[in-house]
C-alpha cells in the first residue's frame, strides 16, 4: 500500500484502496493492539486475558498446544470467530487506534481490512483462478473495467509468486492447482483487496514441505507491506519466518487458553523467560 | 488347547461362509429390486405403445372428430408443457428463497419447524390441492386479480381476452401446480445449500462479504446444478399432475396463449382423466396414444435432469 504501487495501478483501484482504508492508507500503520481480550462461547470462556501488540510490517507468530486457543484468538482479530452462534469478546482490539469492536463498527468492513488465510486451501471451486482473485474486489466495487481487472489479477499473482505459474491459465478453474499453488491463491486473493493485516491459520499444515517453502519465502517477502499474523503447529516454521513469538498455553480441558509469554522469537527459542515455554519449544510436551 | 484351537478354527470357517451366503442372497435380492423396475419401466412401455398405436394411425374419419392424431395431440402437449412451465416458474424462485431462509437465515428450531412442515405440503394429495384451488384460490383471483390483469396488462400476450369470471384458468392451474411442486424443489435445495463446504462459506465472509453476498458468491454456485436438477424433478411431477389440473383448468380445443381466460388448451393427463371414463373403442387407444407422448416427455425431463446434476457434482468435487 506504499506511493510507488498506487501509480502503477488505475484510478479506480486508487479511489477503492482509500474507501477501504478509511482516510486513506497511512504511512505508517499502527499494527493491532490488543488489550484485556476475553472471547468467549457462549457461557464458556475460551481465552483470558490476551494483552498484545502486534507490530506493524513484521511476523508475528502464535504457537502452542492443541486447543490453546490461539486459533480462536485469531479469528477474533477479524472478528471471523463471529460466525459461530455465541461467540462475542470483552475487551478491546485496535486497528490504527480504532477498535474494532467499537459500537457501530461492521465486521464486513474490518474482515476487509484484514484479510484471512486458512489452514486448507479454499479457493471459490465454481470461479476460474482471476475470478478467484478477484474475488474480494468485485464485492467492493461491482464497475470494473477489463484492464483494471487484469492489472489487479497481475500484480496479486505476482504478489502471491503464482504469476509464473498460471498466467497462461487464468480462465481455468482454481481447483485445477496443486495444493501449495491454491494456497498461494488464497493468499493472492486475501492480498488483491489490499488489507492491512494478514491473518493465516496454519496456512502450510496441509501442504507438502515444497510448497511450504515456497508459502513461507513468499511471507518473507509480504512482510514489507503487510502485518502477518501466523498460527503455526510447527516450531521450525515459527522459528524460520517470524519475527516475533507469542506462546499460548492451557491449563486443562475447559480451562481457558492464555498468552504464557511473547517476545522476540530468537529468545523464545534460545532463552525463554518461563519453564513452560522452555519445556514446549524443547519439545518436552505439547 | 488344540481341541479349542480346531473349534475355533471351524467356527469361524462356519461364520465366513454364512457370511458368504448372506452376501449372496443380499445381492440377488438388489438385484432383483432393479431388474424388476426395468421390467416394470418396460412394461409400460410396451403397452402404451402396443395399445396406443391403433390411436396414432388412424383415419381421422373414423372419430367422431376429424383431426389427425398430430392435430389431436398437439395442443395437449402445448398446454402440458406450458402449465408445467407456468408453475416452475412460480414455484423455483419461491423454493430457492424458502431453502436459503431454512439453509442460512433462519434460527435452528424455526428452520426445521419449516422443514417439516414443507415435507408435510408433499404429503397432501393433489386432489385436495384441486378442489383448494377451485374453491377458494379461482374465486378470489376471478374477482381480485384477473379483472386488474385483463384492464391493465393485455398488452402482454399472456393476460389478453377477456378475464375469466370462474378463474378456472391456465394461470390458477399453474399455480395449484407451484403448490404441488414446491416441496420437492425445497427439499432438494435445501440439501445441497447445506452441503456448500464451511470453509468456502468463510473464505466469502473473510474477504468482507455480507451473508446476502456470500450466498451469492459461495452457496449458490456451488448448489446451482443441484437446484437446477431439483427444478427438473419438479417440471417432471407438473408435467404428470393429473387431478389437480383435470378440476380447476377450463379446456377448449386448441392453442391459447392468455392465461387469465376461460379457454385453455388442456394438458394430457388431465384430457386423461377426463375422456376416459366416456371414452371407447379406438378413442380409448387415442387416449392412451396421449400418454405414451407424455411418458416420453417425462421421460426427456427426468433424463436432462440427471445429466445436469450429474455435469454440475464433478464440477463442485474439486
Amino acid at each position: 500500500m506504499n506511493d510507488a504501487d498506487q501509480t502503477t495501478t488505475t484510478g479506480s483501484v486508487t479511489r477503492m484502496t482509500e474507501q477501504m482504508t478509511g482516510v486513506g492508507a497511512s504511512e505508517t500503520p499502527d499494527g493491532l493492539r490488543v488489550s484485556d481480550l476475553n472471547i468467549y462461547y457462549g457461557d464458556f470462556l475460551a481465552v483470558r486475558k490476551v494483552d498484545m501488540t502486534i507490530e506493524p510490517r513484521s511476523i508475528t507468530a502464535l504457537i502452542g498446544p492443541s486447543g490453546c486457543g490461539k486459533s480462536t484468538f485469531l479469528r477474533s482479530l477479524n472478528r471471523m470467530h463471529e460466525v459461530i452462534p455465541g461467540a462475542r469478546v470483552e475487551g478491546t482490539v485496535l486497528l490504527d487506534g480504532e477498535d474494532i469492536y467499537g459500537p457501530g463498527v461492521d465486521p464486513v468492513i474490518i474482515r476487509r481490512k484484514i484479510g484471512m488465510v486458512f489452514q486448507r486451501p479454499n479457493p471459490f471451486p465454481t470461479m476460474s483462478i482471476a475470478e478467484n482473485v478477484l474475488a474480494g474486489i468485485r464485492l467492493n466495487s461491482k464497475r470494473l473495467s477489463k484492464s483494471a481487472a487484469d492489472d489487479i489479477v497481475e500484480k496479486s499473482l505476482r504478489g502471491a509468486n503464482l504469476w509464473d505459474e498460471v498466467k497462461n491459465r487464468l480462465d481455468q478453474p482454481g481447483s485445477g492447482l496443486s495444493g501449495g499453488q491454491q494456497q498461494r491463491l488464497c493468499i493472492a486473493r486475501a492480498i488483491a483487496v489490499e488489507p492491512e493485516v494478514l491473518l493465516m491459520d496454519e496456512p502450510c499444515s496441509a501442504l507438502d514441505p515444497i510448497s511450504t517453502m515456497a508459502v513461507e519465502a513468499l511471507m518473507l517477502e509480504l512482510k514489507s507491506e503487510y502485518t502477518i499474523v501466523i498460527v503455526t503447529h510447527n516450531m521450525q516454521q515459527a522459528a524460520r519466518v517470524s519475527d516475533r513469538t507469542a506462546f499460548f498455553n492451557i491449563d486443562g480441558t475447559g480451562q481457558p487458553g492464555y498468552v504464557v509469554e511473547m517476545d522476540l522469537t530468537e529468545k523464545i527459542f534460545s532463552n525463554p523467560t518461563e519453564k513452560a515455554t522452555s519445556d514446549y519449544v524443547t519439545g518436552r510436551f505439547g | 488347547m488344540t481341541q479349542s484351537t480346531i473349534e475355533s478354527a471351524q467356527g469361524s470357517g462356519v461364520e465366513g461362509r454364512t457370511g458368504r451366503f448372506g452376501d449372496r442372497i443380499f445381492a440377488g435380492l438388489s438385484k432383483g429390486a432393479g431388474v424388476l423396475i426395468l421390467v416394470t419401466l418396460a412394461g409400460v412401455a410396451l403397452f402404451l405403445f402396443r395399445e396406443g398405436y391403433p390411436g396414432i394411425n388412424v383415419d381421422p374419419s373414423e372419430m367422431d372428430g376429424s383431426d389427425t392424431f398430430i392435430q389431436y395431440v398437439g395442443p395437449l402437449v402445448f398446454g402440458t408443457i406450458f402449465a408445467a412451465l407456468i408453475a416452475l416458474a412460480i414455484a423455483a424462485p419461491l423454493a430457492i428463497a424458502v431453502a436459503l431462509f431454512i439453509s442460512h437465515y433462519a434460527p435452528r428450531r424455526v428452520a426445521r419447524t419449516l422443514g417439516y412442515l414443507i415435507d408435510l405440503l408433499a404429503a397432501i394429495p393433489s386432489v385436495v390441492f384441486g378442489i383448494w384451488g377451485i374453491r377458494v384460490l379461482a374465486p378470489l383471483l376471478a374477482q381480485n386479480v384477473y379483472p386488474w390483469l385483463g384492464d391493465n396488462a393485455s398488452f402482454i400476450p399472456l393476460f389478453s381476452g377477456s378475464a375469466s369470471t370462474s378463474g378456472r384458468t391456465m394461470l390458477t392451474a399453474g399455480m395449484v401446480l407451484a403448490v404441488v411442486i414446491l416441496p420437492i424443489i425445497t427439499a432438494i435445495s435445501r440439501e445441497v445449500f447445506l452441503q456448500t463446504p464451511r470453509l468456502h462459506e468463510e473464505a466469502s465472509l473473510a474477504l468482507g462479504a455480507t451473508k446476502w453476498e456470500m450466498i451469492r458468491q459461495a452457496v449458490i454456485p456451488y448448489g446451482r446444478s443441484g437446484v437446477i436438477s431439483g427444478a427438473m424433478l419438479g417440471l417432471g411431477r407438473a408435467l404428470g399432475e393429473t387431478m389437480a389440473v383435470a378440476i380447476i383448468l377450463s379446456p377448449s380445443d386448441g392453442y391459447f396463449w392468455s392465461i387469465i381466460t376461460n379457454q385453455n388448451s388442456n394438458t394430457i393427463a388431465s384430457n386423461i382423466a377426463l375422456k376416459f371414463p366416456e371414452s371407447s373403442g379406438l378413442e380409448v387407444n387415442r387416449l392412451i396414444a396421449t400418454g405414451l407422448v407424455l411418458f416420453v416427455i417425462t421421460f426427456g425431463v427426468n433424463a436432462l435432469a440427471r445429466r445436469v446434476a450429474a455435469a454440475g457434482f464433478s464440477g463442485a468435487d474439486g
